[in-house]
C-alpha cells in the first residue's frame, strides 16, 4: 500500500511539473492579416496601436508568451498615453491590457499543446488525478478502522508550515496571480480544457473556465479524501456531497449551459455581497437586456440575499451556506481540510477578524449603494468619488487579492478559511444573523469537557471552542461556519451542532458552576445572585 | 490583603484560583514545578501523536494570568511550616501564605519491580514523561517494541500513542479482561477485541516480573511472571494506576493517608490549609465514590467548591451524580450514574445490555432489580446528553421512563443513525414490557438545563 502511495505521489508530482512548464512551450506569431482581423473585430480606432504592433511584433515568432504579451501590453500603453494626452477618447483602448493580449494569444498560439490538447490534458490533469487518488485511496487499507486519525499532522512539513507548506503557498499564490492578472501567460493551460468547454457550451475555454474546471476537479479529488477520512461521520459525508453538488452543478455546469443557450452566465447560489458585482451597472444592464431569464435572475439574486439567506440562517445557522453550499467554503473544506488547524486562535486574531470582516461588509454595501445611485441617477461620481474607481479598488483588493491570492494561497500558512473568516462580506452578514437571531448553537455536553484543546485546534475559523466548552457554555459565535469538525474531533463527545428553540436562555446561558456538582450548589448560587 | 497560595497548577488548583478571583480581590499565587503555565494533562497523548502542539493544550493564553492578577511561580515546594505559615522551596527560597491550597495531583505507581528506574522506563503523567518518551521512542527504528504494564485508561492511551508512530506494543494487563474492575463483562470484552483489532499485543491475566537492563543501564527486555517469557523492548511504560503526590508533606503536621486527608469542607487537619484534586483523600467516601478520585472533573468541582469556602461561603464538597468519559482507541465511552463491573456490584443492581450486531456500539443500563429505579448507564460509541441523565437520576426515574425518553438524551452528531428503537425493542423482549419510544422533544430537552 505504501508503495502504491509512492507511485501515486510521483505521478501527481509529474502531472504538476508538466502543468507548470506548459506556459513555456509553443510559439506565438502575429500575421498582418490577423492583426487586421483583430482591429476589425474589436473596432480599434487607434492607428498608433497598430503601428506599434507592426513594428514590434508582427511577422516575428515568439517562443514564450511573455515577450509576446508584453509587446502587446506596451503597444496599448504607449498608444493610450498619447491618445489621453491628445484627449482622443474614442481611440483609447479601454479593455484590460492582459485580457486584450489574452484574446490575441489564445487566437494565434501554436505548438504541441494546442495540437495535442487531449494528450496534454492527460499528462497534466490526468496524471494529477490518478496520482492523487492512488495516494489517497490506500488510506482505506492503511487505516482500516474508521475514526479520527490526525496523527502526525503537526510533525509533517506539509501541514505544520514546514518547507512543503511554504512551497505549496508559493505555488498557489503564483497560480492566482497568473490567473487574475496575467491570463495571457497561461493560454496553454486553457487549450487543454478547450475540448471540455466546447462540449459543454460550444465555446473555447477562457481562463475562468479553466479555473472552474480545475476547481471542480480539485474539490472532487479532495472530496474523496474527505469521504475516506470522515467515513464514520455522516454529517461530514453529507456536507461534502452537498458542497460538491453545488459546485459542480450550480457554479460550473448550469452557468456554462446557460451561456450556450445565450443566456447570461449566472451562479444561482452565489449570493450578494459575496457576488459583489451583482448590482454593478454592467450586470444590471446585461440582465435587464436578457429577457425573462435576466429579470428572473435579478429577482432571484435580490430575494436570495434579502429573504432566503437570513431565513435559512435563522433555522439552520450560517452553516447551510458556508459549509453546505458555498464554493469558497467547498474548496476550504476539501482542498483546505489538511490545513484547518493552522488558523490563529488568539484573542488578538479575533479582534482583527471583527474589524476586517465587518469593514469589508461596510465597504461592499457602500460601494453597492453608490453604484445603484449612480445607475439610477445616471451619473458616474457620487460625493465627488468616481464609482468606477471604487469598484475597481474593491475588485482588485477584495475580489482578487483577498478572496483569491490570500484566501486560497495562504491555506498552508494561515489555514483554510482566511477569506471566510476575515474577508467575506456575505459571511459577515450571515454571522450577524446567526449571532443575534438563530436557532443554531453548538451545545456543550454538561461537564464532560476535559479541556484537551482538540476542538479549538481544529476549528478552521479560529474559534476557541474549548473556552466555552470547559465552562459548560454553549458556543454561539457569528463566525462559526458549522463545519462540525470540533464535534468530530472531540474525544469526549462534548459538542453537538443543533438547531433548537431560539430562546436567549438556553442558547446563551453561562452556568455559574459546571454540571456534576451537587444540585444544592446551583440553588445556593441562585440565591446569592 | 489575604494571600492565597496554591501548590499545583493543574485543573484543581487553577479552577480554585479562577473562582477565587471571580469572587474576591485576594492576592493569589499558583506554584508549580512542572510547567510555567497551566496545560491540560488529559491532552498529553495528542502532543506525541502530532494532533496538537504543547501550546494548544494550554487552555488560557499567557496574558490571562497577569490580566486576572494570578501570580505564577515556578518552583518545587519541599516543606510547609504551618506555624509560621511559610513554604520552603527546593532552592531555599521561602514564601508566606495566609491560606494554602494543596493541589499537587498524582504520580504514577511503581510497585518495586526490579529495574523500574532504568533508562527507558517511564510513567505517563507529567510533561517530563512525554519528553522522556520522545527521547526513547521517537520512532520505530529507535524503539523496536514497547511494553506497557497496567491496563487502565492511561495505559491504553499510551498504547495508542506508540501505535501512532508504528511502534509495536505489548500490553500487559493483570486482569483477565481489560478494565473489568470497572466495566461489565460485555463491554470489557468488546474493548479487548478492539485493542487486538489495532494489532496491539494484548496479554491478559499477566504480571510483570522484572525489567532487564543492557550494559548501558537501559531497558533491554521484560519478564512475564506467569510464563517466564522474556520480551525484548526498548521502552517500558508503567501505567498501573496513580497515587497522590504528597511525599513532600511527610515531615509536615498535615495528616496523610494515601493522600492528604480532608473533611467535606476540603480542610486538612491544619487550620487554613486545604487540599483538592487528585491528592485529596476524603475521610469517608461519599456515596459510591472512592475516597480518592483521580479524575479531571472532581478536581474541577473541588476547585469550584473550595473557592466558595475561602471566599466566605463555607460549602461542603458535595458532588452530584457521578459521570465520566474516556476514549479507547476509536471507541468513545461515557458514563452517567453508577454501572458496576463484576467487582463490587451491589446485589440489587440489574443490567440491561444492548450491543450493535456489527459495529462497536453498545450500552449497559443499570437499574434496581425490585424498584426498577434507573441507576446509571454506560455508552460506547454513542454520545449521550449529560443534562438528561443528571436530571433523570435526580428525579429517580424508572428504567422504563429512561428508555422511553432515550431519544431526548442522544447527543450524536446530526444525521447519525439512531439505535433507540432497537434498544427499546430488545428491552421489551427481554423484560416482557411494552415501552413505547417517545419522539425527541425540544421542550423536554430544554427542561434539562
Ligand atoms: C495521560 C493522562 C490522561 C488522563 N485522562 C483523563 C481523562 O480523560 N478524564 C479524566 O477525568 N481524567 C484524566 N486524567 C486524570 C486527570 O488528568 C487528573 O485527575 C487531573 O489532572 C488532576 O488534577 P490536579 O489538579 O489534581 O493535579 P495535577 O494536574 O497533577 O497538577 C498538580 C501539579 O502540581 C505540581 N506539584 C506537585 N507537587 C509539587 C510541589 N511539591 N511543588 C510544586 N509543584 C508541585 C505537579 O508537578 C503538577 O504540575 C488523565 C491523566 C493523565 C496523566
Ligand atoms: S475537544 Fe472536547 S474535551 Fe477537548 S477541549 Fe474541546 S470540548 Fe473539551
Ligand atoms: S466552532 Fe466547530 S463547527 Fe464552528 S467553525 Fe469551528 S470547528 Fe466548525
Amino acid at each position: 500500500m505504501k508503495a502504491i502511495q509512492h507511485i501515486g505521489l510521483s505521478l501527481f508530482l509529474a502531472g504538476l511539473a508538466i502543468f507548470t512548464i506548459l506556459p513555456f512551450i509553443g510559439s506565438y506569431e502575429l500575421s498582418t492579416e490577423k492583426l487586421d482581423e483583430i482591429v476589425q473585430n474589436k473596432g480599434i480606432k487607434s492607428e498608433l496601436f497598430v503601428k506599434n504592433l507592426q513594428e514590434s511584433t508582427v511577422g516575428k515568432e515568439f517562443s514564450t508568451p511573455f515577450t509576446f504579451s508584453s509587446n502587446i501590453v506596451s503597444a496599448i500603453e504607449d498608444a493610450n498615453e498619447k491618445h489621453e494626452a491628445n484627449q482622443e477618447w474614442d481611440k483609447k483602448i479601454w479593455e484590460k491590457k492582459h485580457s486584450f493580449s489574452y484574446a490575441i494569444a489564445k487566437d494565434i498560439g501554436a505548438g504541441p499543446v494546442r495540437e495535442n490538447k487531449g494528450l496534454f490534458w492527460f499528462l497534466t490533469f490526468g496524471l494529477g488525478i490518478i496520482g492523487a487518488l492512488l495516494f489517497i485511496i490506500p488510506q482505506l487499507y492503511l487505516k482500516p478502522i474508521p475514526g479520527i486519525k490526525n496523527n502526525g499532522i503537526w510533525h509533517s512539513a506539509a501541514t505544520n508550515r514546514g518547507w512543503i507548506g511554504w512551497f505549496v503557498f508559493l505555488f498557489l499564490v503564483g497560480f492566482y496571480i497568473l490567473l487574475y492578472f496575467f491570463p495571457d501567460y497561461i493560454v496553454n493551460w486553457t487549450y487543454i480544457v478547450d475540448p471540455i468547454s466546447q462540449s459543454i457550451s460550444g465555446n473555447m475555454a477562457s481562463q475562468w473556465f479553466l479555473y472552474g474546471f480545475l476547481y471542480c476537479v480539485v474539490m472532487v479529488v479532495m472530496g474523496i479524501r474527505m469521504y475516506i477520512k470522515y467515513r464514520h461521520n455522516k454529517y461530514q459525508m453529507l456536507r461534502t456531497t452537498s458542497v460538491l453538488f453545488f459546485q459542480i452543478a450550480f457554479a460550473f455546469l448550469i452557468p456554462e449551459i446557460m451561456v450556450s443557450l445565450e443566456m447570461p452566465w449566472y451562479d444561482f447560489k452565489n449570493a450578494f455581497p459575496l457576488d459583489y458585482d451583482f448590482f454593478f451597472e454592467w450586470n444590471l444592464k446585461t440582465l435587464v437586456n436578457s429577457g425573462f431569464i435576466g429579470i428572473f435572475i435579478l429577482v432571484w439574486g435580490t430575494v436570495l440575499t434579502i429573504v432566503v439567506v437570513p431565513v435559512m440562517v435563522y433555522f439552520f445557522g450560517k452553516r447551510w451556506y458556508c459549509s453546505w453550499v458555498c464554493g469558497c467554503g467547498g474548496l476550504a473544506e476539501t482542498l483546505g481540510d489538511p490545513y484547518r488547524h493552522l488558523s490563529d486562535k488568539s484573542l488578538r486574531a479575533w479582534q482583527i477578524e471583527r474589524w476586517l470582516i465587518h469593514g469589508v461588509l461596510v465597504f461592499a454595501i457602500l460601494m453597492t449603494g453608490m453604484t445603484l445611485y449612480a445607475y439610477f441617477m445616471e451619473v458616474d461620481t457620487v460625493f465627488g468619488i468616481k464609482t468606477q474607481l471604487v469598484k475597481d479598488t474593491y475588485g482588485f483588493l477584495i475580489g482578487s487579492i483577498f478572496a483569491g491570492v490570500i484566501g486560497t494561497g495562504f491555506y498552508p500558512i494561515f489555514g483554510n478559511r482566511v477569506w471566510c473568516r476575515f474577508g467575506c462580506p456575505l459571511a459577515a452578514y450571515l454571522g450577524l444573523v446567526q449571532r443575534f437571531k438563530s436557532k443554531f448553537r453548538i451545545t456543550t455536553n454538561g461537564g464532560q469537557c476535559i479541556s484537551c484543546g482538540n476542538c479549538s485546534t481544529y476549528c478552521e475559523q479560529g474559534i476557541d471552542v474549548r473556552a466555552y466548552a470547559q465552562k459548560g457554555q454553549n458556543i454561539v459565535r457569528s463566525s462559526c461556519v458549522g463545519c462540525g469538525i470540533c464535534s468530530a474531533v472531540c474525544p469526549r463527545g462534548v459538542l453537538k451542532l443543533e438547531n433548537g428553540p431560539d430562546d436567549g436562555a438556553t442558547r446563551h446561558q453561562v452556568p455559574e458552576v459546571i454540571l456534576g456538582n451537587d444540585v444544592n450548589l446551583f440553588e445556593m448560587l441562585e440565591e446569592n445572585k | 490583603m489575604e494571600h492565597i497560595v496554591i501548590i499545583g497548577n493543574g485543573i484543581s488548583g487553577v479552577t480554585a484560583a479562577r473562582h477565587i478571583r471571580k469572587l474576591s480581590d485576594k492576592r493569589i499565587t499558583i506554584i508549580s514545578a512542572e510547567t510555567e503555565y497551566f496545560f491540560s494533562r488529559t491532552a498529553l497523548m495528542y502532543i506525541y501523536m502530532g494532533h496538537m502542539k504543547f501550546e494548544h493544550t494550554q487552555p488560557y493564553e499567557n496574558w490571562f494570568w497577569e490580566k486576572n492578577r494570578i501570580e505564577l511561580k515556578k518552583g518545587f515546594v519541599t516543606h510547609i511550616n504551618d506555624a509560621s505559615k511559610e513554604l520552603v522551596f527546593a532552592n531555599g527560597e521561602t514564601m508566606n501564605y495566609d491560606k494554602l491550597i494543596i493541589a499537587t495531583g498524582s504520580k504514577p505507581n511503581k510497585f518495586g519491580w526490579p529495574g523500574q528506574d532504568l533508562d527507558g522506563v517511564m510513567g505517563m503523567y507529567h510533561k517530563q514523561d512525554l519528553e522522556t518518551l520522545e527521547k526513547f521512542a521517537p520512532n520505530n527504528k529507535v524503539c523496536k517494541r514497547a511494553v506497557i504494564v497496567g491496563g487502565g485508561l492511561i495505559g491504553i492511551e499510551l498504547a495508542e500513542m506508540l501505535q501512532s508512530r508504528d511502534i509495536p506494543v505489548t500490553f500487559l494487563v493483570r486482569e483477565n479482561s481489560f478494565w473489568n474492575g470497572v466495566l461489565p463483562a460485555g463491554e470489557s470484552a468488546m474493548i479487548n477485541e478492539h485493542i487486538k483489532e489495532h494489532h496491539i499485543d494484548l496479554r491478559l491475566g499477566v504480571n510483570l516480573q522484572e525489567i532487564k537492563a543492557d550494559e548501558h543501564g537501559k531497558v533491554k527486555s521484560i519478564i512475564i511472571k506467569e510464563t517466564g517469557e522474556e520480551i525484548a523492548c526498548d521502552v517500558v511504560g508503567l501505567t498501573a494506576g496513580v497515587s497522590p503526590n504528597v511525599d513532600f508533606l511527610k515531615e509536615s503536621n498535615i495528616e496523610l493517608g494515601r493522600g492528604v486527608k480532608v473533611n467535606r469542607m476540603l480542610e486538612t487537619n491544619v487550620k487554613d490549609i486545604y487540599a483538592i484534586g487528585d491528592c485529596a483523600e476524603q475521610h469517608e467516601a461519599i456515596g459510591n465514590r472512592r475516597p480518592i478520585e483521580a479524575v479531571w472533573y472532581t478536581g474541577r468541582m473541588m476547585g469550584e467548591t473550595v473557592a466558595q469556602t475561602i471566599c466566605g461561603n463555607p460549602k461542603e464538597y458535595n458532588p452530584g451524580h457521578w459521570f465520566n468519559s474516556a476514549k479507547f482507541l476509536d471507541i468513545e465511552y461515557q458514563t452517567y450514574g453508577w454501572v458496576f463491573g463484576e467487582r463490587g456490584r451491589p446485589e440489587y443492581e440489574q443490567h440491561f445490555h444492548w450491543k450493535h450486531p456489527k459495529k462497536h456500539l453498545c450500552i449497559t443500563v443499570a437499574f434496581h432489580k425490585e424498584t426498577h429505579e434507573f441507576l446509571g448507564i454506560n455508552t460506547f460509541g454513542i454520545r449521550m446528553r449529560h443534562h438528561a441523565f443528571d436530571k433523570w437520576l435526580t428525579e429517580k426515574r424508572s428504567v422504563e421512563y429512561v428508555l422511553a425518553h432515550l431519544a431526548d438524551a442522544n447527543f450524536d452528531p446530526e444525521f447519525y443513525k439512531l439505535h433507540e428503537k432497537d434498544i427499546v425493542a430488545q428491552f421489551n423482549q427481554e423484560h416482557h414490557t411494552n415501552i413505547l419510544l417517545k419522539k425527541r422533544s425540544w421542550k423536554r430537552i430544554f427542561q434539562f438545563s
